[in-house]
């Protein structure tokens, strides 16, 4: 185990219940474990809430986070709860400013694998430049959770050019993918229990609120909408866009951007890439005039140097997806029927 | 993903496509058997481009879909009364039984794993000493030999804690019992790569023969879609009814030996009940008495008086090829895919679950 920070000396090599009881070793493991190590102005204060002050429109998020195993490939819980709510609020069109954590622990959990999720928690919460201003422990009996379990919530202030609506998706309207797809489901399928394979596939988990600002900044209200394709990938997602504003989509198969390593397993697993997880891509449906603009401009950065235009917004095939595959043939996509992959986030 | 991008070449597709609208003359109905080729078929867009003379039937080749109701029956009851750990492939758990599914039944309590592989049910009983386990060992002859292997494996270390739950299909008797329909519609067959790869060829010499129709051994992937159902069209224009290999860069004439030794090592042919058609004589496999021990349903017992349920499903008319899903009053209505009431409509090989997400094109 790679840690970036060594961990502090302790009495205890696992968390038990005690340390949910809001007394002594509450506090002990709260002091050393999070609050040192996530310290900021507001968090020192140790009040029941945070206190902020915020301008203009702002957006609010939630998540929870029960991915199993807790590490993967190229991450691990602490960092896709962080990343997770950071991604929600810039799909709103806002730069995420403060973020609560809270954490249900069941106990037995190893003192070393939580300090290892709080110092990737620290890091990406730096990476996305978030404040950690509140939060709450609990733990559970043993049986009684997965190890580890983390809730999340953030509050960030609307780009003053963003105009996300999906009412405002018209017919003509360009859809672009920022990245490569289904890195972040392969990625949790590689050490599932019972099927482990050897890959080198990891998880894009990462935080895209500066890159969506950046795009807001150059191309405002051009952009109609923003989402991110994570349970259900992207087929669930585009499926749910066509629901609400009624419109066709129409994709193109030959479009779309894949890792071979991702397509190889996706084939050795019968799994299609447009229902696997993401957590490090964007959708965004922007108005074809922009088109090749916006493409060119996401091409050029890093976290999106792979963007591909998918499809369009069509006034056929209304409240529907519709994919032409390679073979011009079409068919309907919809949204993912039970689970493809239990627990990825 | 060489070997496999190959035979997803547009151009390929297209140029078999366009040979066989320069020959087709009149409306033909293929059937292709297995639900492999189905969902290939629906993935790739293909029914979308085929000419409107050619009609493709989707078979029973799903097993999934033919498995019947008081198996499953029998499988929940074996989780949740008999507390067995039950494993099973990730398909057959959304397919509703008399009261409920598999997937109803974990959300009970009940220890129900999916797996990719029979094998690994065997790991779990050498971990779990105290637990039986069970594994539910559907599908045609492709995956006979691997849940065959699973017994010997368990077998040869001595298990006392392994079984399966046999529900294993034959695909011979199965174009047989659509042919005798009086009501068929098909003037010929794709016939599952797959089950050929381990059976050869040699099975459908016979029914080629007695039923004056085409059989096509076919692959999976759209190029051999398309070029099977070229040579299936090809001969029915000419009126040949013969046995052809596309897929011969992976189905040997004789098949595979060695897995056949296999399967009939652990496995005898005998009657099975498929759902919505009915028993069919000797079309599946049960485990020869000298693996009795390895025998869920002898171990354990039948132990579900559950009466098959049917809601109105027509898995039967729709397996044989008789009726399409669109012929349904409840396709698309009171069944889809989330609320499935028949098997069909929960496989991603199921019919009518291929049909329901190429209806939109369609409607």
């Amino acid at each position: 185990m790679h840690l970036q920070c060594p961990i502090p000396k302790t009495d205890f090599d696992v968390i038990t219940l005690g340390h949910g009881s809001g007394g002594q070793l509450t506090s002990r493991l709260l002091d050393t474990f999070v609050i040192n190590q996530l310290s900021n102005p507001e968090l020192e204060k140790r009040l029941d809430g945070a206190i902020l002050q915020l301008d203009g429109n702002l957006a609010f998020s939630t998540d929870s986070y029960v991915v199993s195993p807790i590490f993967f490939p190229g991450g691990n819980i602490g960092d896709l709860a962080i990343n997770g709510t950071v991604n929600d609020l810039a799909m709103c069109g806002a730069l995420p400013k403060y973020l609560s954590l809270s954490f249900i622990i069941e106990e037995g959990l190893p003192v070393s694998e939580f300090w290892e999720v709080i110092q990737s928690i620290k890091q990406a919460a730096s990476k996305a430049n978030i404040s950690i201003v509140t939060g709450d422990t609990k733990v559970v009996e043993k049986g009684k959770g997965d190890k580890l379990f983390i809730n999340t919530s953030g509050i960030g202030r609307l780009h003053p050019k963003a105009q996300i609506d999906v009412n405002r998706v018209s017919a003509g309207d360009v859809i672009i993918v920022s990245n490569k797809i289904a890195h972040h489901g392969m990625a949790i399928m590689s050490v599932r229990e019972g099927l482990i394979f050897e890959s080198n596939i990891l998880t894009d988990s990462k935080p895209l609120a500066h890159v969506c600002m950046s795009c807001l900044d150059k191309f405002g209200d051009s952009i109609k909408l923003f989402r991110d394709p994570t349970r259900g990938g992207v087929a669930t997602t585009l499926t749910e866009i066509a629901e609400s504003c009624g419109k066709g989509i129409f994709i193109q198969e030959k479009n779309i951007s894949l890792d071979p390593s991702v397509e190889g397993a996706c084939e050795m697993l019968g799994l299609d890439p447009l229902y696997v997880a993401n957590e490090g891509v964007f959708i965004v449906i922007v108005d074809a005039l922009k088109a090749n603009e916006f493409l060119e401009f996401l091409s050029q950065k890093e976290e999106t140097s792979f963007a591909f235009k998918l499809g369009e917004v069509t006034d056929s095939y209304e409240g529907k997806v519709i994919l032409e595959s390679k073979m011009k043939g079409k068919r309907v996509l919809t949204k993912l029927i039970g689970d493809q992959l239990p627990r990825i986030c | 993903m060489k070997y496999v991008t190959e035979y997803r070449d547009a151009d390929i597709v297209h140029s078999y496509l366009a040979c066989i609208k320069s020959i087709v003359t009149k409306p033909w109905t293929i059937m292709e058997v297995c639900g492999g080729q189905t969902h290939s078929l629906v993935k790739h867009g293909l029914l979308d481009i085929l000419p409107p003379e050619i009609t493709i039937v989707h078979g029973p080749g799903c097993p999934v879909c033919v498995t019947p109701q008081s198996l499953i029956n029998q499988a929940v009851s074996l989780s949740i009364d008999h507390k067995v750990i039950l494993c099973s492939f990730g398909d057959m758990l959304r397919v509703p039984g008399s009261k409920m599914s598999l997937l109803e039944a974990k959300a009970r309590g009940a220890d129900v794993r999916i797996l990719y592989s029979p094998l690994e049910a065997v790991e779990i009983a050498k971990k779990f000493p105290d637990k039986q386990v069970v594994f539910f060992a559907v599908g045609f002859e492709t995956t006979a030999p691997a849940n065959a292997l699973s017994v010997l494996h368990a077998y040869r270390a001595g298990l006392k804690n392994y079984s399966i739950l046999t529900a294993h299909v034959l695909v011979p008797p199965a174009i047989r019992a659509i042919m005798d329909d009086p009501h068929t519609r098909v003037n010929g067959f794709l016939a599952a790569g797959h089950v050929c790869t381990i059976m050869g060829n040699s099975e459908y010499y016979p029914i080629a023969e007695e039923y004056k129709i085409p059989l096509v051994v076919t692959g999976f992937e759209p190029v051999d879609l398309m070029q099977g159902l070229y040579l299936t069209i090809q001969q029915l224009e000419e009126g040949k009814f013969e046995v052809i290999n596309q897929y011969s860069r992976v189905v040997k004439e004789e098949g595979n030996p060695e897995a056949r030794a296999v399967i009939n090592k652990v496995f005898e042919v005998s009657h099975r009940n498929w759902r919505g058609i009915g028993v069919i004589p000797r079309s599946g496999y049960a485990l020869r008495e000298e693996f009795a021990l390895y025998d869920a349903e002898k171990k354990f017992g039948f132990l579900s008086q559950d009466q098959e349920n049917v809601n109105g499903c027509i898995a039967g008319s729709i397996l044989k090829g008789l009726k399409k899903p669109k012929d349904c009053p409840h396709f698309n209505k009171t069944c889809t895919p989330l609320n499935p009431l028949g098997a069909p409509m929960v496989s991603t090989e199921g019919a009518c679950a291929a049909y329901y997400h190429f209806s939109g094109i369609i409607e």
